[in-house]
């Protein structure tokens, strides 16, 4: 028998700690094979985040860093800063990219750094046991939202991508999700893309991933899908939301 | 030859002739001049400079740089230091060596611009989350700004620690002749820690992350073991006319200079007083304090501040000498006349 499928080199042997049915996993992989496919294992340089993907550094197979809780473009800047030859890339949840990382997260992309952001939004605080992210849908049931997110008390969810989309610092931003098989070939895409742009010193780029967390939704893995498909992809549509690296 | 700029220029100076490879600031007075002189300085030598969006920010750009092996700092004042406290306790952890400046003014809160001297307890107590000290060094002329920069680096790299520089607005102010007597350094080599891709090695990872049973503990440990190598290496102190000395006092930075002029008023009226300088807050010259307070020494701390390094001195005289204090915060300033009715009062 031919073996025509293996696991990515970029991805190490380690079992995942992430949660049964949880999107980190199939993330990871898409990560790791867009890393392998441009050949960039050996000149990348990531930075892990705080939240559910803080153990990155144990499944990732190139070199990682720890960054407090939303600087992780800070972080990124210090590394692509002072080594413009290496392949720089944050992998961030909804909480530490658009709370406490909101500051970071604007300024990097404002000033057109040349990094990558990979940015998973599962609209939930999910290794701290669910609370209320930016992300939150309206009416969403969370650890701190008992009577679902209301808007009069807590807001409403952040777009992310076009709020940065107003930054003329930002090059490649796409929305792409993860719930059917023809999404994770059109989420791989992008985040090949994402990287290409790097590659080509056209500046930040980012894809934000949507993703299911069925332990903190209190979902079954099926139902956490067919929600993110009815439900979280109506307040997120997907797309590219912005484009320049042809310009 | 000599030549006449401020003390935060000086500073600039010695951290690039160490072969400083980016500077990450943020505006706050009074340490101005670094962020001015470094955005003009670095982008012409065709080094890093970047103006973050925060504090926080540029500290964890220290961080980034720092964990691909590049020499980098960051300056402040001293509420924007509270803000770098969260990038620091991660170094710390991290072990990453780094140069974090503090041009101290006056606090608590927004204070005022002056300088002062209240951070000291920030500085060599932690000042960020978890067990960890920081190396401390203390300058207290436009000169020693630009030796201790210099030196700094190699501080932080033999150590894998970041390194602060505690100095104040009025040293980082005040126009002195420094003679820039050394040589251009170089970015330091690759270690076996630095992050460069993982080409012909395993993947590293820099991590302070540390969830199984006892490696934590095990981390702590090696840490407290690496302060207790630089405690026992890395004391440095001035004296000054302590030989026969009946007061002596401790001051650093600032405090020390106007403490100097004081000492030789008292001389003139016969009363033997001398200086205690801690050129390196921590690791703290507990020893040299102790042997002096066995004679049976007294002791006066002098500082911009309500008393903060006299808990340390009391700690190393440890009962066996009267310590006795004599400051300001908030602006004002300790003059000679001040100390010197001090020393008399001490003498009677």
């Amino acid at each position: 028998m031919e073996k025509i499928l293996s696991k990515p080199e970029s991805l190490k042997d380690s079992v995942l700690s992430y949660c049964p049915g949880c999107g980190h996993g199939i993330i990871h992989r898409l990560v790791a094979e867009c890393v392998d496919e441009l050949n960039l294992r050996e000149k990348t340089i990531a930075v892990a985040p705080v939240g559910c993907a803080v153990f990155a550094y144990d499944y990732f197979n190139f070199d990682t860093t720890e960054a407090p809780h939303g600087r992780p473009p800070a972080v990124a800047t210090g590394i692509k800063r002072t080594n413009p030859d290496k392949f720089v890339f944050t992998y961030q949840g909804d909480g530490d990219i658009a709370a406490i990382g909101m500051a970071e997260t604007i300024h990097a992309a404002n000033r057109g750094e040349n990094i990558t952001i990979i940015f998973v939004n599962n609209a939930n605080y999910g290794m701290t046991g669910g609370q209320m992210a930016p992300t939150t849908l309206i009416g969403q049931v969370t650890e701190t939202t008992p009577f679902g997110r209301d808007p009069k008390r807590e807001g409403y969810p952040i777009h992310l991508c076009e709020l940065l989309a107003t930054l003329e610092g930002t090059t490649y931003l796409e929305r792409v999700s993860i719930y059917n098989p023809q999404n994770i070939i059109k989420a791989k895409k992008a985040i090949k893309k994402a990287f290409q742009c790097q590659l080509d010193g056209k500046g930040f780029s980012l894809v934000e991933v949507i993703s299911n967390c069925p332990v903190d939704w209190g979902m079954t893995p099926l139902d956490s899908i067919k929600w993110t498909e009815e439900t979280f992809i109506k307040t997120f549509p997907l797309g590219v939301i912005k484009d320049k690296t042809n310009v | 030859m000599k030549k006449l700029i401020k003390g935060n220029i000086a500073l600039c100076e010695g951290a690039i002739a160490a072969g400083l490879h980016a500077y990450f600031g943020y505006p706050i007075t009074p340490q101005n001049e670094i962020p001015a002189y470094m955005s003009k300085k670095m982008v012409e030598l065709k080094r890093v400079f970047v103006q973050a969006e925060s504090e926080i920010a540029a500290a964890n750009m220290v961080l980034g740089a720092a964990v691909t092996g590049k020499r980098a700092m960051t300056s402040s004042s001293s509420p924007g230091i509270s803000l770098k406290q969260e990038a620091i306790s991660y170094m710390a952890g991290l072990q990453l060596p780094s140069l974090i400046v503090n041009v101290q003014r006056g606090g608590p809160g927004l204070g005022n611009i002056s300088g002062s001297q209240s951070d000291y307890f920030q500085a060599v107590k932690g000042g960020g989350h978890g067990d960890y000290r920081l190396i401390v060094l203390s300058p207290n002329s436009a000169q020693e700004m630009y030796e201790f920069a210099y030196d700094s680096f190699d501080l932080a790299e033999k150590y894998r620690s970041p390194v602060m520089i505690l100095t104040d607005g009025i040293i980082g102010q005040m126009m002195e002749p420094v003679e820039f007597n050394k040589s251009e350094k170089k970015d330091f080599n690759d270690k076996n820690w630095v992050l460069t891709g993982c080409k012909g090695r395993q993947p590293r990872s820099v991590q302070s992350l540390l969830m199984k049973d006892g490696v934590l503990e095990k981390h702590n440990i090696n840490l407290q073991e690496k302060y207790k190598i630089i405690a026992k290496n890395e004391v440095k102190y001035e004296t000054f006319m302590t030989d026969d000395a009946e007061i002596i006092i401790t001051a650093y930075g600032i405090s020390s200079r106007i403490a100097k002029s004081a000492i030789k008023l008292a001389r003139k009226e016969g009363i033997k007083a001398g200086l205690l300088r801690p050129k390196t807050l921590w690791p703290f010259p507990s020893q040299i304090i102790d042997s002096l307070a066995k004679k049976g020494t007294k002791f006066l701390s002098v500082e911009l501040s309500h008393g903060q390094m006299i808990e340390d001195v009391k700690l190393a005289v440890n009962g066996k000498a009267p310590v006795e204090f004599l400051g300001k915060a908030g602006g004002g300033i300790v003059t000679e006349q001040e100390i010197l009715v001090k020393i008399k009062e001490m003498a009677k």
